[in-house]
């Protein structure tokens, strides 16, 4: 019977020849991780199992990205139940000040996601590495200490959709765009409990790193997992930093979806996502030219070397604006170093923009550019909640790097196109 | 296994961070996680729920984060169930992991009114309107999730499994 990646995967982690969507099923999982927030809850259920030992100490990764560096006392505190545990289990895959970065940024690079393998995290964006061909997916805590103890998860096969993207990409237009779209289009339950499969000729055109964006966001739209067939692009990115022999799945060409969309993205115009859900998808363009109290660039979901690049591309030999604020957090040291290394963080500091250490800091209000009543934010994250940057009045736009950019500028919302050259994409 | 108490409505999509704001995610305990819980949905919600109340909702209750937080900020608050017309996939392993049922009914959460008395049978699903005199079946809790429950959860669903190696 023909299957999808997504079922490959699930039925040779059970060792199963098939599954079918619906079955329930225990599956192996290759990798483990949670972060500052999630594992102090995961450690205090993975030592109530009383088993006492991890199933292997390699599989498992604890980052501290949240509240990191400790915002507070309180958090603090947090911190430190994850710093005691790591070293009562020497645990070899430990990120901490310094080290740490946003946890699905970090991972990635370290070479710890996989094609054709089983990634569980306690945070819902795990769904992010789906974009090198695994299944990744979010847990709670006590789901990721049942597999911290044993190895394994039960599962429900989930149904698979598929979207198919064709045609070129216009300037400006990247890989948040498509996933925003899909989004606004389906609703934030239209994949609810589902696989969602990305496909199609204009994957090529996306970096690595745009196409982490959109498998990252597949939760917005309700998914269980984001993923894409591993091509040269992703095996040549693994070549140097993958930690263990893998092995890609691809779906059989007579897989069935239950259901397929086409998108023709050659119309597609740079959107945001009004507050206060991500399914509130409209141009740019039509979003009134509403003026931008923050700008915030970073995150899980656009904290990459390449959101920085498109970023510095709008905003080098440009001013934020007098009334806006600009922060810039890139999603990990290495992206960091590497923006160094490429000049963007002189570009970012010329322009007045604060950089600082990688944290999810505001993208959870938690620190680091947390909003007032009645303030507006422009954000490249992937949730614009109520109250998601702090207080429950503010009001959050999300976009992609260079539309964020372009808001920093003219302290409001407009096209790149309005500040930045034509054609400068990439 | 029937308890009663009142009817609290939320609206559509009520996510994770309206349950419990990031804000508060420097702790895991229950009662301090309740104080603030549905704070920047309805500031004045949580001082109307009253231990044995229940939460009905709309559609997709829960979307967002992973945060067991949002579960167990309800539990807190001594909630018995959650009467929704659909759970987010993550919400919906939480919550059962941590002792919390979910009751799946449409017409329960378009029939029900705030403040209305309800008798909920977890067990069978029979949800009792006493208010209005109506009677509502959520739809029966799939095999798996009930041994699950009938187990303790998660957790102590692996220690038998360990114990039985
Ligand atoms: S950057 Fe934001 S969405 Fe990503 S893991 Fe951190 S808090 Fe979650």
């Amino acid at each position: 019977m023909a299957m999808t990646i997504t079922e490959k995967i699930l039925a040779r982690h059970a060792g199963l020849d098939r599954v079918r969507p619906g079955d329930l099923i225990e599956a192996r999982a290759d990798m483990l991780y949670a972060n500052d927030i999630t594992m102090p809850l995961a450690i205090q259920q993975f030592e109530n199992t009383g088993v006492g030992k991890i199933f292997d100490p390699d599989r498992l990764a604890i980052v501290l990205d949240h509240y990191s560096p400790n915002k507070d006392i309180a958090s603090a505190q947090q911190n430190k139940i994850s710093r005691d545990f790591a070293r009562k289990y020497d645990l070899p895959h430990f990120y901490d000040v310094g080290r740490a970065g946003v946890a699905h940024v970090l991972l990635a690079e370290d070479g710890f996601v996989l094609p054709g393998e089983i990634f569980l995290g306690a945070d819902s964006h795990t769904c992010n590495h789906g974009a090198v061909g695994c299944f990744s997916t979010g847990v709670g805590s006590s789901d990721l200490a049942a597999a911290m103890a044993t190895g394994k998860l039960w599962f429900r096969v989930p149904e698979s959709l598929k979207f198919v993207f064709k045609g070129e990409l216009r300037p400006w237009v990247s890989g948040k765009d498509l996933v925003l779209r899909i989004i606004g289009d389906i609703g934030v339950d239209g994949a609810r409990y589902c696989a969602m499969e990305f496909a199609g000729p204009t994957l090529r055109q996306l970096t690595l790193d745009e196409r982490f964006s959109v498998t990252n966001m597949a939760v917005e739209a309700g998914g269980k997992n984001g993923i894409m067939e591993p091509d040269d692009v992703v095996l040549d990115w693994l070549a140097p930093r993958a930690r263990r022999k893998f092995e890609p799945v691809y779906s059989d060409k007579d897989a069935s979806y239950a259901k397929v969309y086409e998108y023709d993205v050659s119309k597609l115009e740079p959107v945001v996502s009004a507050p206060s859900s991500p399914g509130n998808v409209i141009p740019v363009r039509d979003a009134g030219r509403e003026s931008v109290d923050q700008v915030f660039i970073g995150t899980c979901t656009n904290g990459r070397i390449e959101d920085l690049r498109q970023a510095a591309r709008v905003i080098a030999g440009k001013q934020v604006h007098k009334h806006t604020r600009m922060m810039v957090i890139p999603a990990s040291p290495h992206v960091y170093r590497q923006a160094l290394d490429e000049g963007l963080i002189r570009i970012f500091h010329d322009a007045g923009a604060a950089v600082s250490t990688s944290t999810c800091g505001p993208c959870i209000g938690g620190h680091m550019g947390v909003l007032a009543a009645g303030e507006v934010c422009v954000s490249t994250s992937s949730r614009n909640f109520i109250g998601r940057m702090g207080h429950r009045e503010a009001r959050i736009y999300l976009s992609n790097a260079a539309v964020a950019a372009a808001a920093a500028v003219a302290g409001k919302l407009v096209h790149p196109e309005e500040v930045a050259p034509v054609g400068a994409r990439r | 296994m029937a308890s009663a108490g009142k009817a609290h409505k939320v609206g559509d999509h009520i996510d994770t961070d309206l349950i419990i704001a990031g804000r508060y995610l420097v702790t895991s305990d229950p009662a301090q996680l309740a104080a603030h819980l549905f704070e920047d949905l309805d500031p004045g919600l949580r001082a109307k729920i009253k231990p044995g109340d229940f939460v009905v909702a709309g559609e997709n209750f829960g979307q967002g984060s992973s945060r067991e937080h949002a579960p167990l900020a309800i539990v807190g608050a001594d909630v018995k169930a959650i009467i929704a017309k659909s759970y987010a996939r993550i919400f919906y392993r939480n919550a059962f992991n941590n002792g919390l049922p979910l009751l799946e009914c449409v017409e329960a959460s378009e029939k029900i009114q705030p403040g209305d008395e309800l008798r909920v049978d977890i067990t069978s699903g029979k949800i009792e309107n006493l208010t209005r005199g109506e009677t509502y079946q959520a739809n029966s809790i799939p095999e798996f999730m009930r041994n699950l429950i009938a187990a303790g959860g998660i957790i102590e669903y692996v220690k038998k499994q360990i114990g039985a190696r």
